[in-house]
């Protein structure tokens, strides 16, 4: 059942037709940004004289730079710190066998199941009082707390398969559990760290809801918000707009195109049981 | 998603006045004295989510409007006007049935593409990064882009009129009754390659000769897939129905750009509600009663689920 048979062929043959249908609004989005400003034909129709004066103009108006800068600050500062801290907390939940190491377990479990609604709008007066609205703290505050849980569990998981043997070595020869901990176990987490770095990355980066509260009044912006504020603001200029959204959608696509093997494949195991 | 620590067995601890020598010290894991470890994600995790949570459901039992410093007990009064409230009860409505259609669509979709990919195809790492792309766009941006696409007379309709079917064309997201099932639509086109990939991850678990050997039997292909793939792709099923139904359940993104909860009302879910009511309105506390609702929501279907699925695993 291995050969490449007729029946091989038809069957690439539908896939790549289910290929190209669902690849339709894709080509619809880069056809778009790609005519020139006043270009009244149909969008199926492609581009004749496709033009790229669009993306500089979309991403002047729509301050597309200041955007990807605060998305990029915000999603390396809040994923650094979730990758340490969850792996720093899920070493003791996997090897501890006392009952305070269960319960924390239990603790940061209870966090799957709250929705993100829930903790938004007190944590939003909070900010306030606080005087944080409008800076990317807050953000950064917010993703670490609701990230852990996930990121814990799957450190947890993962640490429950590595034997003891290292680290019982590398404190027989003398280490401190902190540089156990740093020297020893966490290079050994490396592959779900790469799982973990990529879900919470992701979702950082594509958040909407929380920065439209956390930064709405003010100058910050990240590129969710700053595509949808434009959008708003351009909605007739379609050629514009789709250039902007391409440009809000590729750095994470050129991610993804010279990642994905391992992206596909930290998606996949992230979350096997 | 197994949390196993239950079935841990548990190792005897020893009593504290007397350190028992029978427990070995090599027994006793060296990361015992390493609750400290613990601290700071569980600061961050408290500050940010569960003294925020706490502090909604309790003002899910006041009046607070948000900006007032006073505000008032109202006992039960929110959750009370929850049920009278057409609006609220249309949001729960539309949010379970799109939690509910987007997880047997995509999931369907998803298994069907990961079939179609798995096998000796030559473009299967093409089509496979073609049907995953949409996962990693800003939801935003698909959003945008399907509006875009169903706008009237747009290119939906074009594509329907090019092929002769120009009289099913509708008015996608303007028709209350058809609204829903658009949104619908984008979320399954753009996470079934996330349900495909997962499902893909289950089948390379599936043993070749296992198969192999059905075929000499003389199982068809319909066969093999039901009696040995079937089975076996179990935990890809229970991840995959989790994280549709969560993902349904919670929707915004895509619902506040495209509609706003609109036409009439009829593509509101439960979170565009919080957060019109919270932002808009003014009703913090009815917003978070909202919330509540929708968070008891998220934690009874996951058990359940989490129960049922994984029971049937064991099987």
């Amino acid at each position: 059942m291995d050969r490449y048979t007729w029946r091989t062929g038809v069957r690439e043959a539908v896939m790549i037709a289910t290929a190209i249908v669902f690849a339709f609004p894709l080509y619809i989005l880069v056809n778009m940004a790609l005519k020139p400003a006043g270009d009244t034909s149909s969008a199926l129709s492609p581009a004749t004289a496709p033009t790229l004066a669009n993306f500089q103009e979309a991403w002047q108006r729509a301050g597309l730079g200041g955007a990807i800068t605060n998305s990029a600050i915000v999603t390396v500062v809040s994923v650094t710190i979730i990758v340490v801290v969850s792996a720093a907390a899920a070493y003791p939940i996997a090897r501890a066998t006392a009952r305070w190491s269960t319960a924390a377990f239990y603790t940061f479990m209870v966090g799957l199941l709250l929705p993100l609604q829930l903790a938004l709008i007190p944590l939003y007066q909070t900010m306030r009082d606080l005087g944080l609205l409008g800076t990317l703290t807050p953000l950064i505050v917010l993703y670490c707390g609701l990230r852990v849980p996930f990121s814990i569990f799957l450190y947890v998981q993962f640490l429950r398969l590595i034997p003891e043997d290292y680290e019982e070595a590398a404190s027989i020869d003398g280490c401190s559990p902190l540089q156990t901990f740093r020297r020893v176990v966490f290079p050994l987490l490396r592959p779900v760290t790469g799982t973990v770095i990529i879900l919470n990355g992701l979702f950082v980066w594509n958040d909407f809801l929380s920065p439209l509260l956390y930064l709405s009044g003010s100058a910050n912006q990240t590129v969710p918000v700053a595509i949808y504020g434009f959008v708003g603001q351009y909605a007739s200029e379609w050629e514009l707009v789709f250039a902007a959204l391409i440009i809000g959608a590729l750095p994470v696509l050129i991610a993804y195109f010279f990642l994905q093997r391992s992206l596909i494949q930290g998606f996949a195991s992230g979350v096997k049981g | 998603m197994t949390a196993r620590t239950s079935a841990r067995p548990e190792t005897p601890r020893p009593a504290q006045a007397a350190p028992a020598p029978a427990a070995p010290r090599r027994r006793r894991s060296r990361a015992a004295g390493t609750w400290y470890f613990l601290l700071p994600a569980l600061a961050l995790y408290a500050f940010a989510v569960l003294i925020p949570s706490a502090r909604g459901i309790g003002f899910a039992f006041t009046d607070w409007n948000g900006l007032d410093l006073s505000w008032n007990f109202v006992g039960l009064d929110n959750f009370t006007r929850v049920l009278d409230d057409d609006q609220a009860i249309r949001a729960v409505r539309n949010t379970l049935a799109l939690a509910v259609v987007i997880t047997v669509v995509e999931n369907l979709i998803g298994l069907l593409l990961a079939l179609g990919v798995h096998s000796k195809i030559k473009s299967r790492n093409v089509l496979r990064l073609i049907f995953f792309a949409p996962v990693v766009v800003v939801s935003v941006v698909i959003a945008f882009l399907w509006q875009f696409i169903y706008t009237p007379g747009g290119p939906l309709t074009q594509l329907f009129e090019g092929i002769g079917l120009g009289a099913l064309a509708q008015n996608w997201l303007g028709d209350p009754s058809i609204a829903l099932w658009a949104i619908a639509f984008v979320v399954i086109w753009q996470f079934a390659g996330y349900s495909m990939v997962i499902f893909l991850a289950g089948l390379q678990g599936v043993p070749k000769e296992l198969l192999e050997a059905g075929a000499i039997d003389g199982a068809g292909p319909v066969r093999r897939f039901w009696s040995i793939v079937r089975p076996l792709l179990g935990p890809a099923i229970t991840v995959n129905v989790m994280l549709s139904m969560i993902r349904g359940l919670m929707i915004f993104d895509q619902i506040w750009v495209m509609t706003q909860g609109g036409p009439a009302q009829s593509t509101d879910s439960l979170s565009t509600l919080v957060y019109r009511n919270a932002f808009q309105y003014g009703e913090f506390g009815y917003s978070t009663a909202l919330a509540v609702v929708l968070a008891l929501f998220v934690a009874v279907i996951s058990i359940v689920q989490y129960r049922m699925l994984s029971r049937r695993e064991k099987k």
